[in-house]
């Protein structure tokens, strides 16, 4: 079956006789190889069997020792060496990761008892203000009772004697009214008693 | 160079080197084995050089390779298998350097050798073997004898088991071997269309558009079967490996 592509190229330029008859192929083909000694298709030509394996045994066997002893540790190394290393940047990453949580929390703690602080000073200020505030105000409030109490004193003392002297006038009053609607005088006693009586209707 | 798609697997002496009535020649194959080699150990040796953490693109490439290979082994064989990781990233690394060298014009395809693939599959059968019986001695033909199988089936499938186990290094091989060398000839051929129908004047010319994109659209396709075949080889190899460290553990 390989010989018969070699007819097609063989044949197909001129030979018009070589179209024939198969036979007739294969001498064509037949004397194509005869220039390299035998006629057989070569892959199959025995006597080239002990070379080739000969030499392939020398070649393939040399490359395999250059691989097992050479390559294969080689690149392997390099694979490892890149593995272990990856690993290793890894770790050191999350190692790296865990000590600024670490930094995070404590600054989140101190952050959080600062705050704490900073609000215990502010009720402390405020309680301290509050208190103030209220001693203050019952101070003025205290001041500004007894100032009131002593004005009612001072207004209830007016008016006592306002009205003690109401008494009086109305004594003098009503002695000038006698006089002048009956030309007597009255006595003092009788107006008194009268102005006296009138209150008392009052 | 003659026109003959199968001309480029010929195997041409360089250094003739006869021993004991064999012929040890160094040829043009054995040229392209150690170039396969050179390039491979060359490519990882000095993008590795650097140890870098980071990684530059050559060592990336690297490291992703013996990465992918490693994730492979250990899926396929379990962490038992890792042992078996420097075994199974020459074979990818070989084999797919040999591909992908295959696919520069002119050169030589070390993989599109029959004996070469099946060596290499022998290899690998052979360290299944090997280390089997060695680490489990005669629980390693567990392997023959999945669990769970009736008992009335049993001869019958430890005698498809035992076939499927003999045939392993062949498909391992003959899938490696052919599909170098079909994708090989094929787009020999297609590029020596080109060529014959270009001969023919202005209509060959013309005609000759058609297998020129098929040339260009199989190089692409074997760049991928390139490097999927020697995928293809390194899992089958892991998978072979995990009967080798789990006879019977299917």
């Amino acid at each position: 079956m390989f010989v018969t592509p070699a007819f097609a190229q063989d044949g197909a330029p001129a030979n018009g006789e070589t179209h024939g008859a198969a036979g007739n192929v294969h001498t064509e083909t037949g004397v194509a190889h005869g220039e390299h000694g035998t006629g057989v298709f070569p892959p199959f030509d025995q006597s080239t069997y002990p070379s080739q394996l000969l030499w392939l045994v020398i070649t393939f066997g040399l490359f395999y020792l250059v691989m097992q002893k050479v390559i294969v540790p080689r690149v392997g190394g390099i694979l490892e060496h890149r593995h272990d290393r990856i690993a290793q940047d890894l770790d050191e990453a999350s190692r790296l990761k865990a000590e600024a949580d670490a930094a995070v929390e404590t600054y989140e703690k101190e952050l959080a008892a600062a705050r704490a602080k900073a609000g215990s000073i502010a009720d402390q200020a405020r309680d301290a203000a509050k208190t103030k505030a209220a001693a203050d105000r019952a101070a003025i409030e205290a001041e500004l009772s007894s100032k009131l109490s002593a004005a009612e004193a001072r207004i209830s003392d007016i008016k006592a004697r306002a009205f003690a002297e109401v008494g009086t006038i109305a004594e003098e009053t009503a002695a000038a009214i006698v006089d002048q609607l009956i030309g007597a005088k009255a006595t003092p006693e009788d107006v008194k008693a009268a102005v006296a009586a009138a209150k008392l209707e009052a | 160079m003659s026109n003959d798609p199968t001309h480029q697997f010929q195997i041409s002496k360089i250094v003739p080197i006869e021993i004991g009535g064999m012929d040890f020649s160094f040829t043009n194959a054995s040229l392209f084995m150690v170039a396969t080699v050179a390039c491979a150990a060359g490519f990882l040796y000095f993008s590795t050089a650097n140890r870098g953490l980071i990684p530059s693109r050559m060592q990336s490439v690297a490291e992703m390779s013996y990465e992918f290979i490693a994730s492979m082994l250990r899926e396929g064989a379990g962490s038992h298998g890792m042992k078996f990781f420097p075994m199974v990233f020459s074979l990818f690394m070989f084999v797919l350097t040999a591909n992908l060298l295959g696919m520069f014009p002119y050169f030589f395809t070390v993989t599109s050798q029959i004996i070469v693939t099946f060596a290499l599959a022998l290899f690998v059968i052979g360290t299944v073997i090997v280390y089997g019986f060695y680490k489990h001695g005669l629980h390693f033909l567990n392997v023959f004898v999945p669990s769970g199988v009736p008992g009335v089936l049993l001869p019958l499938v430890v005698a498809i088991e035992i076939i499927s186990f003999l045939s392993r290094p062949i498909s391992l091989s003959v899938r490696l071997f052919a599909n170098m060398l079909a994708g090989h000839i094929t787009l020999k051929v297609f590029s020596g269309f080109v060529v014959s129908l270009g001969a023919l004047g202005a209509l060959g010319i013309g005609g000759a558009i058609l297998p020129l994109i098929m040339t260009v659209a199989l190089t692409g396709l074997e760049f991928l079967v390139a490097f999927l075949q020697a995928y293809v080889f390194a899992v089958l190899t892991c998978m072979y490996l995990n009967d080798a460290v789990h006879p019977g553990g299917h």
